[in-house]
């Protein structure tokens, strides 16, 4: 039995992924639950609208470099970061004008405004293959590891390797501060609490004077920064591809419903708990089983539950059970 | 206009672009646009059926069709014996086996009072369960993925006409359904939508994956037809007599005498659901439908069991969404797991419903057709408009290439617009629904 070298096959094959992970699916989920509690429907167009802002980024981090800007061992990306938000923050207002505050004028139902956001996801999604092509792109510079395996083992002197990725690294300190930003804003600022209000109660909100048309200009904008940088971080850490994040839609809107619609905490929460989920079961246990279980017990197979193709299968599972015994999530959302 | 003099002038309309199709292209083309057309207004009634009767908003569509697809294969195939000897017999009794444990799950948290106890004892069935269906299933799986992996590797099929499949498929889906159903009808109108779209995500993830059930990424070639073989009819001297009667070749004569034969048989299905879909439109099931649909709350005082209904329209939908599934696949006669892509089967679907007319049955056809139309014809136009647009730029120029390369994806925008543009100004579509 050696549990400290399990421990960091674990946290090398399972945490630190899983952290990195739930950390870009808790700001998507941050952004679909936003939508949600403000606008009061479930945008379909959010996992294009990160695709949008991650090629407006990545566009203009190839500019840069070539004309030979660089961020010292980060990634160019960061610096492209606001470029592409606002890029992307002028689209969404746009459909924004164009689309949405039609139905919000008419008073549509929900329903509509989730087709509407079909309509423009079929359009971000349009766009993005026209400008950039459906194909994966890579655009990840700088260091490309803090630690790597064999360092870590050189380190320790442990038969188990740590490698800390500086993408992985880099999506934890941002998702931090943008989550604590967020929170900030909304509980500090007059903005963010007339942003909560409305979301409370949006009579009440508009009979103490709070513009409307405002609350929801803020909300697109927030949620333009949050879409692009959690897309921005998911494509340093793995690749930018238009399809994936496409399908990256439905774990997003397990972990906000997992996490209850329409809450922020409850979205971070979610993120990681989808996340977690994902990697655990997908993950072969059999390096770590060899270490823990005494040498008579060591297992034959790779323990793995499921194969990493049904990875979204259990964020599919995750979200029927929650819907079956808790339909407002884990924290108190606002819909039934 | 009244709507009486509407329709039909509609359907000739679309009648006369695919007949000018044929005139201009080749017939060749305007019957595969018609075949296909047949095939989505089936799929469009199925969604309106959901959508415009009762207001289910479904974006799973491609599942319920990539299952209707996979029943071709169960039902038409020759059997595998080699296969079944390996390990056929070890899979059923595993997937028996994940199947009772679940069902044990449920009976279980049903029966048992409530308290920690109940968590533990059902979250232990289901672990042990799992364990004991990943042991029998895996070495079932691979014994048959092992034999002749090349050419089969899976258990093929009951080896039955393949018309058979069609009504199969729809079962398939509708069982799909009812699991979708149970859990997010009844909840929030968005819940549906998500369950949907991840349904149909895993259903053609498994597909993908599961080798021994239709070889996965590797695909099913050469299913069975239900016409006659184009080689076939070429060498039948009568064929070929009857062919340069009428002044054809008989390489042009026999796809065309095999297109027209899937166009019958389509036809016939067609016309079956539609005149179902409008008596059950105009039945008092229909206007209670449309009630629930209009009014939840009243609909639920006047002793209407909202819920019910909304499964059991839910499964109807889904059911013939299955049955073009299997049409599909029996037109192309091969399944390939990887072209069903969502942007296709799911949201042009859509686009056809609410074009057509959501809420009318034979507008959901006339959007069917027409939409296939245009989804058919817009590329080679759009390549045909980025080139005028660009044939002042010289023939290396880095944009205009770009813009000719991308010309593929001139299809989402245009499918995007068409959508946004008639949701916001037309809402009732061409057809309204009264």
């Amino acid at each position: 039995m050696d549990f400290l070298n399990a421990f960091v096959a674990l946290s090398n094959f399972v945490l630190i992924p899983a952290i990195a992970y739930g950390s870009q699916l808790a700001l998507g989920a941050l952004g679909v639950t936003l939508i949600y509690g403000i606008l009061r429907f479930s945008n379909f167009a959010h996992g294009d609208t990160m695709a949008f802002g991650t090629m407006a980024t990545v566009l203009i981090t190839w500019w840069f470099q070539s004309m030979g800007i660089s961020f010292g061992p980060l990634p160019t990306a960061l610096l492209a970061l606001p470029f592409g938000i606002a890029v992307c923050a002028a689209l969404v207002l746009l459909t924004d004008r164009g689309i949405y505050r039609f139905y919000r004028r008419v008073k549509a139902k929900p329903i509509i405004l989730v087709m509407a956001s079909l309509g423009v996801m079929f359009i971000m999604n349009g766009l993005v293959r026209f400008i950039i092509g459906p194909d994966d792109q890579r655009f990840a510079d700088g260091a490309r590891f803090i630690v790597t395996a064999g360092e870590f083992k050189k380190m320790t002197g442990l038969s188990e390797g740590l490698a800390l990725k500086s993408t992985q690294a880099i999506t934890l300190v941002t998702a931090i501060v943008v989550v604590a930003a967020l929170f900030w804003f909304l509980n500090k600022t007059r903005t963010g609490k007339s942003m909560r209000a409305y979301s409370d109660n949006e009579d009440l909100a508009l009979l103490s004077g709070i513009n409307p048309e405002r609350v929801v200009m803020v909300t697109w904008l927030i949620v333009a920064g949050l879409a692009t940088i959690a897309g921005v971080l998911y494509g340093l850490d793995k690749s930018f591809k238009p399809f994936t994040y496409f399908q990256l839609l439905l774990p997003i809107f397990a972990s906000a419903i997992v996490g209850g619609l329409g809450n922020p905490l409850g979205a971070i929460a979610g993120g990681f708990v989808i996340a977690f989920s994902e990697v655990m079961v997908t993950y072969a246990w059999k390096k770590v089983a060899g270490y823990i279980l005494p040498e008579a017990w060591a297992p034959d197979g790779l323990v793995q539950l499921m194969s990493t193709d049904y990875k979204f299968a259990v964020s599919f599972a995750i979200l029927l059970i929650v819907l079956l015994f808790k339909p407002t999530g884990l924290f108190k959302g606002k819909s039934v | 206009m009244s709507t009486s003099l509407k329709t039909p002038l509609l359907f000739a309309v679309v009648a006369a672009m695919i007949v000018a199709t044929g005139q201009l292209q080749s017939w060749n083309t305007a019957l595969q646009i018609l075949n296909f057309g047949l095939i989505s207004a089936i799929m469009a009634l199925g969604v309106n059926l959901q959508w415009g009767f009762a207001g289910l908003f479904n974006v799973g569509i491609m599942g319920f069709v990539a299952l209707g697809g996979l029943a071709t294969v169960i039902v038409s195939m020759p059997p595998t014996t080699d296969a079944w000897a390996a390990g056929g017999g070890r899979i059923l009794l595993g997937l028996a086996m994940g199947a009772a444990t679940i069902v044990a799950g449920i009976l279980l948290w049903a029966r048992l009072p409530r308290g920690r106890m109940r968590g533990l004892v059902v979250a232990a069935v289901l672990v042990l369960g799992f364990a004991l269906f990943r042991t029998v299933f895996d070495g079932g799986v691979s014994a048959v993925e092992a034999v002749n992996p090349a050419s089969t590797g899976y258990l093929g099929g009951l080896g039955l006409p393949i018309l058979l499949a069609w009504p199969l498929g729809g079962v398939l889906a509708a069982g799909a359904a009812w699991i979708i159903g149970k859990t997010a009808l009844g909840l929030r109108s968005d819940y549906l939508a998500i369950a949907t779209l991840g349904i149909a995500e895993i259903i053609i993830a498994v597909m993908k994956n599961e080798d021994w059930l239709a070889r996965g990424v590797k695909n099913v070639i050469g299913l069975p037809r239900p016409l006659p073989y184009e080689v076939d009819l070429q060498q039948d001297p009568g064929f070929a007599a009857t062919a340069s009667s009428l002044g054809l070749d008989p390489v042009t004569a026999s796809t065309l005498y095999v297109k027209l034969g899937y166009s019958a048989l389509f036809t016939v299905v067609l016309v079956i659901l539609l005149i179902l879909a409008q008596r059950a439109l105009h039945s008092p099931w229909g206007r209670m439908m449309r009630a629930i649909r209009d009014n939840e709350v009243a609909a639920e005082a006047m002793g209407k069991d909202v819920t019910r209904r909304h499964l059991q329209i839910f499964i109807l939908g889904s059911a013939v969404c299955g049955i073009a599934g299997a049409m599909m696949t029996t037109l192309d006669s091969q399944l390939t797991p990887g072209a069903y892509q969502p942007l296709r089967f799911t949201f042009l679907i859509w686009v056809m419903v609410i074009v057509g007319g959501s809420g009318n049955n034979l507008g959901s056809v006339l959007g069917g057709f027409l939409i296939w139309f245009l989804w058919v014809q817009v590329e080679p136009v759009g390549l045909w408009a980025l080139e005028l647009l660009t044939s002042g730029m010289a023939e290396d120029n880095a944009l205009r290439m770009h813009l000719i390369d991308s010309a593929a994806h001139m299809r989402l925008l245009t499918m995007g617009i068409v959508l946004l543009l008639v949701l916001r100004f037309s809402p009732k579509g061409l057809l309204p629904e009264k």
